[in-house]
């Protein structure tokens, strides 16, 4: 349902897609039940000369049963909720499945910045690409993402992979996510972080491997030495790897 | 207008309530007080429990510094060079300072309870004496650390040391000027339910300096 | 018996600006807080008008740029919080109504309620001070979150940044001093025969939520010191740079902050409750189960309270159990909501104003109610988070609050407190006028949060997911729902100001209520009651059958 508001292009979108249709059937359900009674208790008891009122103090058991059972229902429907609210969150958060590559997100007042290890697959090489305001992914890839702020917090939020995670000084925090779906997507900043707060904008770029690599040999600094005993730095890349399986 | 300035005396109902006697003239104060303000359906006078919920509300104050502070604490062992600058033997003569001064609130209450109004005075002035010793030593303290250059911005443990230390002391101060108030009722056997009220505040500001010796001069 | 003395007749000056009486004191803050009100829905206008027709000047305004947005915002929700609905629904109904529904004749320590008022206005003049510094108002949301708030080289306004904390910190001094008051007034001072479960439910949720708010407020008290200094001595409680901890104030401001909706939250329920039971000519169902609810629900809210703080970096494993027992709370909440509406079974229901504003809390809170539920399940508030979303779910929550349930209890008692009866039809065309614009504002906004819209922005420009025109769309309707709803506040002020002078006049009791406040004239005199009533019964007998009027009020002994 949520697809309709917003395109969803990472793996564990759908699975808080599902999650958010769970809650909106069980306390759509609820919430209707609970207008409609009222409304009909005030049509049906609505003043009326020479009928008295019933003196009720709530404490008969046969009424109170009326509060009783929804209330048991209610706890029902509560964990029917937490459960899988705990697994989404368990496989966002918590457990990260292994990364195809790491990337690094920098937070400041008020840009977006990112570091990708470049075409040898390594983070903090010399080939490494750095940019401003774009962050270039492969599809089908598990990223890692470290995350961090150089001044106040902020927060890293891609609605179109229903990723967000807070940045703050002095952290790293990482998280994951696997786009699944090509595109161009917004990266807004959703934590209060000054006047420059709603310009932050940025942009992750989901693009084919082939073009994701290509990309990244353009922008990479020219790779230094090649690695020895490896046939060429760019076949013994993990992701020229993956690229060809 | 009407409006009832003395005390009811007892009505009958379904229920006793406790109702403070009625008082001597003398026992009023200048401004009528309302019956709200005599009544007492816990059976605790209405002063006192006030003077209860005045201190449970500082103890989630000082709690929640405190714990802000201990959380920090263990996270940075190296907080205790820093603590050693403290002056264990100053800190501890504050708290037998404290500790005393709290003895003459008790006994202040005891002459309260007797209406002895002035010596229930004399020993309230007193114990204003010790929280000014208190301050005095605080203040000697306070002068050595910052001319070793420890200041408020010196980093994280003088920093809640200055802030505990500081916001305590503005207790014990705002304590004193109300106790000499009240001493001043005292002196002439006006309001003399207020010496058990001054006195249970400063065995709570003493309390909260109990905590704060160890936490901040000892602890390791 | 108690004996009538004379006193000489106050001046203007002692009697309406240095009184004492709990209902000149509980006029103070109502006044204050309407006034305040009016600035807060102004600064709502302000900041809509910018999201619905972006980067045109605001007529009576100006040009919202990326700096006064955060400002207007900020203020927006703090004026809201701490000076509209904390004043009207605690200090003023509770000041009006605690000594007249407890049946004595003042606060227990009068003096104490004037300081808490001083000490208020002073907070809100330090407040509104804070628009005219340099730099302006404070920029870094109600939420303050360190280092934007502790530093002015990244917020810009620094000055505003430290009289905005002040402020507040003045205001929660107020606020301790006030709520002290209550409490040891309602557990001491009440009628003979009043025992503790014959007490209006009004006056128990009024205690409960300032007792909350003692609880609750003392680790913010402490953080705001440590922001204080922070801001303007150079140490690094906040600063990681100096080993300090921004999510330090995060804890510590959430640990108020959530327990703090539930203390605007009772009252309003108080008051709907008295309303409900006085219109359906019904007891309340279930008064001790409602109690025990309201006591569940306010030990549970202290520890929900970093479900604002899911995604923020704390430790995801905490995440967990803040999602258990935040949608825990939903259980009692629930079963207050069931509780009420099981009240008009049975009864006689009749739709005067006070009462529409009581069921259309009802209606409307409902839809704040389950759509928590939402935010409170970790995995969806992982995409919902600080989206419109959250800001559709708690304005469904406060604007019943802080809005309908005050609308409410003014239309309720005003008639006792100024001696005149407001008319009912000004009163109904109010009602629906701000009922129906408000689900105008909102529910668009639920939609744009659900697509994506990020809050705090003032303008989506820069987002290509974000500028469809459908999106837009919303976001206009939403603007002209508030304007329409801003609008229609005439009608209140209009209905108020003209019914305190050509109002019929009120006689004691004409909604013909069992509560001691109504046994008085209209309105009451100072001292309140001429013989200072004994209570023989509960407070909502009504319908009792085999008696000739279908209410018994408490004070009268058969």
């Amino acid at each position: 349902m949520l697809e309709r508001y917003t395109t969803a292009a990472s793996t564990y979108a759908h699975s808080i897609d599902h999650l958010f249709l769970l809650i909106l059937v069980l306390v759509g359900f609820w919430l209707i039940v609970a207008e409609a009674v009222m409304f009909i208790l005030i049509f049906k008891f609505r003043a009326r000369d020479g009928r008295p009122t019933r003196h009720v103090t709530g404490e008969e058991k046969e009424l109170h049963r009326w509060i009783t059972i929804p209330h048991m229902l209610v706890i029902l429907c509560d964990i029917a909720i937490i459960i899988p609210a705990i697994i989404v969150w368990y496989n966002i958060k918590q457990a990260q499945p292994p990364a195809d590559q790491t990337v690094r997100v920098y937070a400041q007042q008020w840009a977006w910045s990112f570091q990708e290890p470049g075409p040898d697959g390594v983070l903090d090489t010399a080939d490494d690409v750095r940019t401003v305001g774009e962050l270039h992914v492969a599809i089908n890839t598990t990223y890692h993402f470290e995350l961090m702020s150089r001044d106040v917090v902020h927060s890293f939020a891609v609605p179109a992979f229903r990723l967000k995670q807070d940045a703050l000084p002095g952290r790293t925090i990482t998280g994951w996510f696997r786009p699944n779906r090509l595109g161009t997507y917004d990266i807004q900043c959703t934590q209060m972080c000054g006047i420059g707060h709603a310009l932050m904008a940025g942009r992750v770029i989901v693009e084919t491997r082939q073009d994701h690599a290509a990309w990244l040999m353009q922008n990479s600094n020219p790779p230094v030495a090649a690695l020895p005993a490896a046939p060429s730095p760019l076949a013994a890349s993990p992701m020229m790897a993956e690229a060809r399986r | 207008m009407n409006m009832d300035c003395r005390a009811a005396p007892t009505t009958t109902g379904p229920r006793t309530f406790l109702i403070r006697p009625a008082e001597k003239p003398t026992t009023m104060s200048a401004t009528a007080k309302p019956i709200a303000n005599t009544r007492s359906a816990t059976g605790i006078p209405t002063a006192r429990l006030i003077t209860w919920w005045v201190i449970a509300s500082e103890i989630v104050i000082f709690g929640g510094l405190l714990s802000a502070y201990l959380m920090h604490r263990l996270g940075h062992p190296e907080w205790a060079l820093s603590a050693d600058h403290t002056n264990t033997w100053a800190g501890a003569f504050n708290t037998f300072v404290l500790l005393t001064s709290s003895l003459a609130a008790v006994l202040a209450h005891k002459a309260a309870d007797a209406l002895d109004g002035p010596r229930a005075a004399k020993l309230l002035r007193l114990t204003v004496l010790g929280g000014f010793v208190f301050l005095m030593v605080k203040a000697f303290e306070w002068t050595t650390d910052i001319r070793e250059g420890f200041v408020l911005s010196s980093g994280g443990f003088w920093s809640y040391y200055y802030v505990l230390t500081g916001l305590h002391g503005l207790h014990v101060l705002a304590g004193m000027v109300i106790m000499l108030i009240i001493a001043a009722d005292a002196a002439k056997n006006q309001e003399l339910q207020r010496v058990e009220c001054i006195g249970l505040y400063w065995h709570f500001v003493d309390i909260v300096w109990i905590f704060l010796f160890p936490l901040l001069y000892i602890a390791r | 018996m108690s004996t009538a003395v004379q006193h000489a007749e106050p001046g203007f000056f002692r009697k309406y600006c240095w009184s004492t009486d709990h209902k000149i004191i509980a006029m103070q803050y109502l006044f204050t807080g309407m006034a305040m009100a009016l600035i807060g829905g102004y600064l709502a206008y302000v900041f809509r008008m910018q999201l619905g027709f972006p980067n045109h000047n605001v007529p009576g305004f100006g040009i919202v740029t990326p700096g006064r947005y955060n400002a207007v915002v900020t203020m927006h929700g703090t004026i809201m919080i701490f000076w509209v609905a904390m004043p009207v629904l605690i200090a003023a109904f509770g000041n009006y109504l605690i000594p007249l529904m407890i049946g004595c004749d003042d606060m227990a320590f009068p003096r104490i309620n004037r300081l808490s008022y001083q000490v208020f206005l002073l907070s809100a003049i330090v407040l509104l001070l804070s628009f005219l510094v340099k730099g302006g108002a404070f920029g870094g949301a109600w939420t303050a979150y360190p280092p934007l708030s502790a530093s002015g080289a990244y917020n810009l306004t620094p000055l505003g940044a430290t009289l905005w904390l002040v402020a507040v910190a003045l205001e929660f001094v107020a606020f301790l001093l006030g709520g002290i008051n209550f409490t040891v007034t309602v557990m001491n001072s009440r009628a003979p025969g009043m025992k503790m479960f014959d007490i209006p439910i009004v006056i128990w949720m009024i205690v409960l939520a300032t007792v909350i708010f003692m609880a609750s407020a003392g680790p913010l008290i402490a953080g705001a010191v440590m922001l204080l200094f922070d801001q303007t001595m150079a140490t690094g409680f906040y600063d990681p740079t100096r080993g300090g901890d921004p999510l330090l104030w995060q804890h510590l401001f959430w640990f108020f902050g959530h327990p703090e909706v539930y203390v605007v939250l009772l009252p309003a329920m108080g008051i709907v409750a008295e309303i409900l039971a006085v219109f359906a000519r019904k007891k309340l169902f279930g008064y001790k189960s409602m109690l025990f609810s309201t006591w569940a629900v306010g030990i549970l809210s202290f520890v929900v309270w970093a479900h604002h703080q899911f995604v923020a970096g704390i430790d995801p494993r905490m995440a967990n159990v803040f999602t258990v027992t935040t949608l825990l709370i939903s259980i009692p909440v629930a079963e207050l909501v069931f509780l009420y509406i099981a009240t008009l079974y049975g009864g006689s229901i009749r739709l005067d104003t006070p009462m529409l504003w009581a069921l259309g809390f009802l209606a409307e809170f409902m839809i704040g109610g389950v759509t928590g539920i939402f935010l409170g399940s970790s995995g969806t508030d992982i995409y919902l988070h600080d989206t419109y979303f959250l800001i559709a779910h708690f304005h469904y929550t406060f604007v019943p609050i802080a809005i309908i349930s005050v609308f409410a209890g003014i239309t309720f008692w005003f008639p006792k407190m100024f001696g005149r009866m407001m008319n009912e039809t000004l009163g109904k065309i109010h009602f629906w006028g701000t009922v129906i614009p408000f689900n105008v504002i909102f529910i668009p906004l639920f939609m744009t949060g659900l697509a994506g819209d990020q809050r705090r922005i003032y303008s989506y420009a820069q987002f290509a997911e974000q500028s469809r025109p459908a999106l837009q769309h919303l976001r206009t309707l939403s603007t002209v729902g508030l304007l329409v709803m801003l609008s229609f506040q005439l009608v209140f002020l209009f209905n108020f100001f003209w019914s305190l002078r050509k109002g019929k006049r009120a006689e004691a009791n004409p909604w013909r209520s069992t509560t001691l406040e109504w046994t008085v004239p209209s309105p009451p005199p100072h001292g309140n009651f001429a013989v200072l009533p004994t209570v023989y019964r509960g407070p909502y007998e009504y319908g009792l059958p085999g008696r000739a009027d279908d209410y018994w009020p408490q004070n009268v002994p058969d």
